[in-house]
């Protein structure tokens, strides 16, 4: 036994390499190393054509403060957190009656859901074009009632009805699973101790879902913050969220260390959001 | 069902707003009229004009040497890395690395890759596009494939290691052939997600060789017309179709979650 114990844990080794070691090395190089590029010029001047002079400078993130960003970044805030807003209004009691369905109709409830999310991006961008243009379908129908038309397509509405359509599927499917793992018996519980169903679930059912809720939320509104094609589409070019902006350093200002500031605030973003979520689960976790 | 009558009418809206605009859009591409907004009558016009668009016809060709360039790839590193993750360590660090590119903006991870590609003087072209959008069908075959690992009985490896068999063997033997309706649900999803990938491959693509959703994207800033509804009603149908059929394979909602 004791003579075969090297050999295994040298097995052990070679099973460890064999299987992950492509795959981390591969995530490595195409992931972290450029990840760790994009963090590195943060700190230096920006080059004329692109890329960076190798000279310290923190003026990439006093820029930040600059009004002018400072609108669009706020602006853009606002706009992903009203999409968020929604698609819980929307998301929460979808995924509350999925979770009641049965088995068999559960799955093709959340089939349902996921198909959209699954069809190109563009596409369904391009669907809301259709939609809310001045001769579209949904015009028409407000001019048959007399209250049309209205300019619909190229204002922030629309750009919120396609980041709401781009992203709901992404909050329902967390939500469903914390709806239901929800054991039945603490509600009830609830219930026979004379708690009205209202406050049962700002007590009970809520709190315990919290972490499905916070990781709808993260992936709402962080690639809403980041999305630059809707506000283009759908917003005709008017409002210039962060998105955009981060595209514009890298494709046409071509001022990289500030288009990695933008990048590096979207990363804070979502890593502030993920830690809260973690919070959360944890603590429903003690509760449970 | 009954006791939350109210909560109907979000969950209904729910569905009335994911699939209203598709049907709108498919229902268009049939029209006669070329103004997309008018019924004119049931016509196939606009897939005939869209066999004989050539730089769609490129763009198609090119996304097709992507997808399953990147496909393979994928499917490959990342039911290595599933089985690794499930059999030989416990790091949540190296768990949550694995799922990293699914988590991170596209935008950020074309940007990086963008960067990258400049500092390694990397040509862009599609191999720039194909290794791309591994990085992030990867994260999604390891996610479908470790599910699959999650609900498999481990006995039948046991008992073959138990005979003397190899461990390259036993994988190919045994754990291979119980993960296949996995992996080839993952492939699948890495194809579809390649195929209608537009942020990551409008940065990592060269200007001469568009993907299929770079070319649909300088189509619609020009403005609507009844073809691209026709082009969207066909990848909607290549979309629906491999998500059920993933979905037959495996039990694909569980594993995204």
């Amino acid at each position: 036994m004791t003579a075969r114990q090297p050999a295994r844990l040298l097995g052990k080794a070679a099973g460890r390499v064999a299987t992950m070691g492509p795959g981390f090395g591969f995530l490595t190089v195409f992931m972290l190393v450029p990840l760790a590029l994009v963090l590195s010029y943060t700190v230096f001047r920006r080059g004329r054509f692109g890329g960076v002079l190798y000279e310290p400078t923190g003026e990439n993130f006093t820029r930040l403060a600059d009004p002018l960003y400072l609108d669009v970044v706020i602006g853009s805030v606002k706009l992903a957190a009203i999409t968020t807003l929604l698609a819980l209004l929307l998301g929460y009691p979808t995924a509350y009656l999925i979770a009641k369905l049965p088995a068999r109709w559960k799955v093709i409830a959340l089939v349902a859901v996921v198909l959209p999310f699954w069809t190109n991006f563009l596409i369904r961008t391009y669907a809301w074009i259709v939609l809310l243009n001045s001769e579209g379908p949904v015009n028409s129908g407000l001019k048959a009632l007399g209250l049309g038309p209205v300019e619909l397509l190229y204002t922030d509405g629309a750009i919120v009805a396609g980041l709401l359509y781009a992203y709901l599927p992404l909050m329902i499917l967390p939500l469903y699973s914390a709806v239901e793992k929800l054991d039945p018996e603490l509600r009830e519980a609830s219930a026979n101790l004379g708690a009205r169903p209202a406050r049962t679930f700002w007590s009970v059912t809520l709190p315990l879902s919290l972490p499905g809720v916070l990781t709808g939320c993260v992936f709402v509104f962080v690639p809403s913050l980041g999305n630059f094609v809707i506000p283009e589409l759908l917003g005709g070019g008017r409002r210039i969220m962060v998105g955009n902006l981060i595209r514009d350093q890298f494709l046409k200002a071509r001022d990289w260390p500030f288009g990695s500031v933008l990048a590096l605030a979207v990363i804070a973003v979502l890593v502030l959001l993920l830690f809260a979520q973690a919070w959360a689960a944890r603590r429903a976790g003690r509760g449970a | 069902m009954r006791r939350h009558g109210w909560l109907r009418l979000p969950f209904w809206l729910t569905y009335l707003f994911l699939y209203a605009p598709i049907v709108v859009l498919v229902v268009m591409s049939f029209n006669r009229n070329k103004s997309p907004y008018t019924w004119g009558g049931f016509s196939l016009d606009w897939y005939g004009r869209l066999a004989e668009n050539d730089s769609i016809r490129t763009g198609l060709v090119n996304t097709l040497i992507v997808a399953l360039g990147s496909t393979v790839l994928s499917t490959v590193l990342g039911t290595l890395l599933a089985v690794g993750l499930a059999r030989h360590t416990r790091s949540r660090l190296l768990d949550a690395l694995s799922t990293l590119p699914a988590i991170l903006p596209d935008l950020v991870i074309a940007i990086g890759l963008l960067v990258f590609y400049s500092a390694i003087k990397l040509t862009l072209g599609l191999h720039s596009v194909l290794i791309a959008h591994t990085v992030f069908g990867m994260a999604f075959v390891t996610a479908v494939v470790r599910a699959r690992l999650g609900g498999m009985d481990t006995s039948l490896e046991e008992a073959s290691r138990d005979l003397g068999a190899a461990p390259l063997t036993t994988f190919v033997k045994i754990t291979l052939p119980t993960l296949a309706p996995g992996i080839v649900a993952g492939a699948l999803l890495a194809f579809t997600l390649s195929l209608d990938e537009f942020v990551i491959a409008f940065f990592t693509a060269a200007p001469s060789e568009p993907t299929l959703p770079i070319v649909i994207y300088s189509m619609v800033r020009f403005g609507v017309t009844p073809e691209i509804n026709a082009l969207a009603t066909l990848l909607l149908a290549v979309s629906f179709t491999v998500v059920i059929v993933a979905q037959r394979l495996t039990r694909l909602t569980e594993a995204l979650r």
